[in-house]
């Protein structure tokens, strides 16, 4: 069984998002895993993230300015995979950076680092030939993103090459502010898992317990970000603690809401 | 006329790419208005009334055609080739920009969007887009990056009195291709009811086809102009290019007319080694704004901050199609800086009684190079993309004079 397939079949997952280089990574990624975390999403900073909302924008810039580069990402990435050795670890983040030095380098760096999937936010599966094959190659999945503007004509090709989990972007949005309502996250999930296998996690927007254990009742995952990052801002490289436990409230929350729901 | 196989007219393919270049590299959430988008605009093309209604404002609203003047005077200064000016600094709202949002209005209104958004750098671009939008009677929002703000106070104020939202855009370096980036946010959470107008031939397809196409009309004029004047086609184009709309709506029509040589002209700011908005001499292939193109940008793919004294230059991109008719080598890109375009934005000031803008400038300058080297039997023709009005504070504080 792949991580992807084992951490999910444990019941609905909590993925945490931080942005690598932003504050104490490595701690960081200790605790959101102590937390109980089921699945790391490492962001890739990048100058201009077109996607992001004002929380992730800033600790894109905050990475960048202590000097975070590429070759730091997948040491970071690899020091994990190390340390926790069962944990799915997938990196998101934008076209240029991951292709840089050409997606074949790109691809192979991450089956080194052990990373298991990746989410290229500004590669529509119009343009997968930039990326996905060699991703593919390497054994390492392409997650892609569906949307509430994905119509039924267009959901088959962005299943296409798929891989690891489908990321149901809540709103049409970017990253940290609204939140979406809950019927329209019920019902979008019941249509996507009508047309994957794939495991259907939601993000964009999610903050709270509360809303995470309600969307768990329908979805196999809850992607959480900027409210993990709002602690990084707070606390600085003093954030573990604090992301451990903010982590633990959720965890929980997501891993009984089946329960509940039965 | 149709096309001749070999055309380099044809671009770009079904997919939006020209050779390796263009393409939509854009959020999931955007893909299905940017598919929208295109299948309108196919619409919009075949349909007489839509041309109609484009060409009817051009005439009667923006006051086309504009002049190609001989620019006699600067012409006998060089010793060389001869000097024509499109006098693009004559339409409505002073710049080139109008036309393509003449162009892109009428497509809102086509698709039934309620509401204008759209980026700026100089402010010329935010300013004809409130123009249209106070045309149409629909809210407009520009967003134009907190340092730009500051620098083009008069166009803020324009674009306030047009009854435009001025949105300064704090992020990033707070310059051209962040007030991109907000616009793009923004569009993303609003895209039931919000047309977005691209100010140049870049973002995702089709933009750079349909801006291009808006701006065709400065060649196409420019063509007939120069065959009634002096019975032939020019030797040689030169425009500036920031994202590159005003240089491809004059070169476009000239493409396949193998005896034209044509030349872009990049700001090279400080100079190549210093800071600059260079993309072709000091960029490489890459993914921005929803194209792929040539970037400023270091090892790991990190945008680079572009200078140019000219806000409208200073972006770190170019347009798809110019990075494509780089490297096959149609067009020759080159580089002037901050100090040759200030020179060259007085000595047409004085010698034509024109005030070009910062960005036209660039041109005069390489017109400036080149000229004398030609016989004056050879014939050039410049884009003065846009009047310098509203450079005159850049330029007095760059000359060290208080206003
Ligand atoms: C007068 C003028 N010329 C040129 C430009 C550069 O844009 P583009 O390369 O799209 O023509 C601008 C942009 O603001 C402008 O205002």
């Amino acid at each position: 069984m792949t991580r992807f397939a084992s951490a999910f079949a444990k019941g609905p997952a909590l993925i945490a998002f931080i942005t690598a280089g932003d504050g104490d990574t490595a701690a960081n990624l200790d605790a959101l895993v102590a937390g109980g975390a089921d699945v790391i999403e490492l962001g890739m900073p990048f100058t201009d993230p077109m996607a992001d909302g004002p929380a992730i924008q800033a600790a894109n810039l905050r990475s960048l300015a202590k000097g975070t580069t590429t070759g730091d990402i997948f040491a970071m990435a690899a020091a994990f995979r190390h340390r926790h050795p069962d944990v799915p670890l997938v990196l998101m983040g934008y076209a240029n950076p991951m292709t840089a030095r050409g997606a074949d380098w790109f691809a192979a760096e991450c089956a080194k680092a052990g990373v298991d999937g990746v989410i290229c936010v500004d590669i529509p599966s119009e343009e997968d030939a930039e990326l996905g094959p060699s991703l593919r190659a390497a054994g390492v999945d392409l997650i892609r993103l569906a949307t509430p503007t994905t119509d039924p004509a267009r959901l088959p090709a962005v299943l296409d090459g798929a891989g690891g989990f489908l990321y149901y972007v809540s709103v049409a949005g970017i990253t940290g502010l609204q939140q979406a309502a809950q019927a329209s996250i019920e019902e979008a999930v019941a249509r996507l898992k009508a047309a994957t296998d794939l495991p259907v996690a939601v993000g964009f927007g999610v903050r709270t317990p509360e809303q995470a254990a309600e969307i768990a009742k329908t979805a196999d995952g809850v992607v959480v970000g900027s409210a993990f990052v709002d602690i990084i801002a707070a606390h600085g490289d003093g954030a573990a603690p604090h992301l451990e436990a903010f982590t633990r409230t959720l965890a929980d929350a997501i891993h009984r809401a089946k329960e509940i729901a039965a | 006329m149709t096309d001749l196989p070999n055309s380099l007219r044809t671009g770009p393919d079904e997919q939006g790419h020209f050779g390796a270049f263009g393409g939509r590299y854009v959020a999931e959430t955007l893909m299905p208005l940017i598919l929208d988008l295109e299948r309108e605009y196919r619409a919009a093309q075949v349909d007489n009334a839509f041309r109609a209604e484009f060409d009817d404002l051009l005439k009667n609203y923006v006051g086309r055609p504009s002049p190609l003047w001989l620019a006699q005077r600067l012409t006998d200064h060089l010793g060389g080739a001869k000097i024509y000016l499109k006098r693009e600094d004559l339409n409505h709202t002073g710049a080139h920009k109008i036309n393509n949002c003449i162009g892109q209005i009428l497509l809102a209104k086509r698709m039934g969007k309620t509401r204008i958004i759209a980026e700026t750098g100089a402010g010329q671009h935010g300013v004809a887009t409130a123009t249209v939008a106070a045309l149409f009677g629909l809210p407009c929002t520009i967003f134009m990056g907190a340092v730009d703000v500051a620098r083009q106070q008069p166009n803020v104020f324009r674009m306030k009195l047009l009854g435009a939202e001025v949105v300064a855009v704090e992020s990033g370096a707070k310059t051209l291709k962040d007030a991109m980036n907000e616009a793009l946010r923004h569009w993303v959470a609003n895209v039931h009811d919000t047309f977005y107008i691209i100010g140049t031939v870049a973002g995702p397809h089709p933009y750079p086809e349909l801006v291009r196409d808006f701006q065709s009309v400065i060649g196409d004029e420019a063509k007939a102009q120069i065959l009634e004047a002096e019975g032939r086609l020019p030797d040689m184009l030169i425009a500036p290019v920031g994202g590159g709309s005003n240089a491809i709506g004059l070169f476009h029509p000239f493409l396949d007319d193998t005896g034209v040589e044509i030349v872009g002209v990049e700001a090279a700011g400080e100079g190549l080694d210093g800071k600059h908005a260079a993309s072709l001499a000091g960029g490489r292939p890459g993914i921005l704004h929803g194209n792929k193109t040539y970037l400023l940008q270091d090892e790991d793919g990190q945008i680079t901050e572009a200078h140019s004294i000219s806000a409208g230059l200073d972006y770190p991109g170019i347009g798809p199609e110019h990075s494509w008719l780089h490297d096959i080598g149609r067009v020759r890109y080159e580089p002037v800086t901050d100090a040759e375009a200030l020179a060259s934005f007085q000595k047409l000031t004085k010698l034509e009684g024109i005030i070009p803008a910062l960005e036209s400038a660039h041109a005069i300058a390489a017109a400036e190079r080149i000229a004398p080297t030609l016989g004056k039997d050879k014939i050039i023709i410049v884009n003065c993309s846009g009047r310098g009005d509203k450079d005159i504070f850049t330029v007095a504080d760059a000359l060290g004079v208080k206003l």
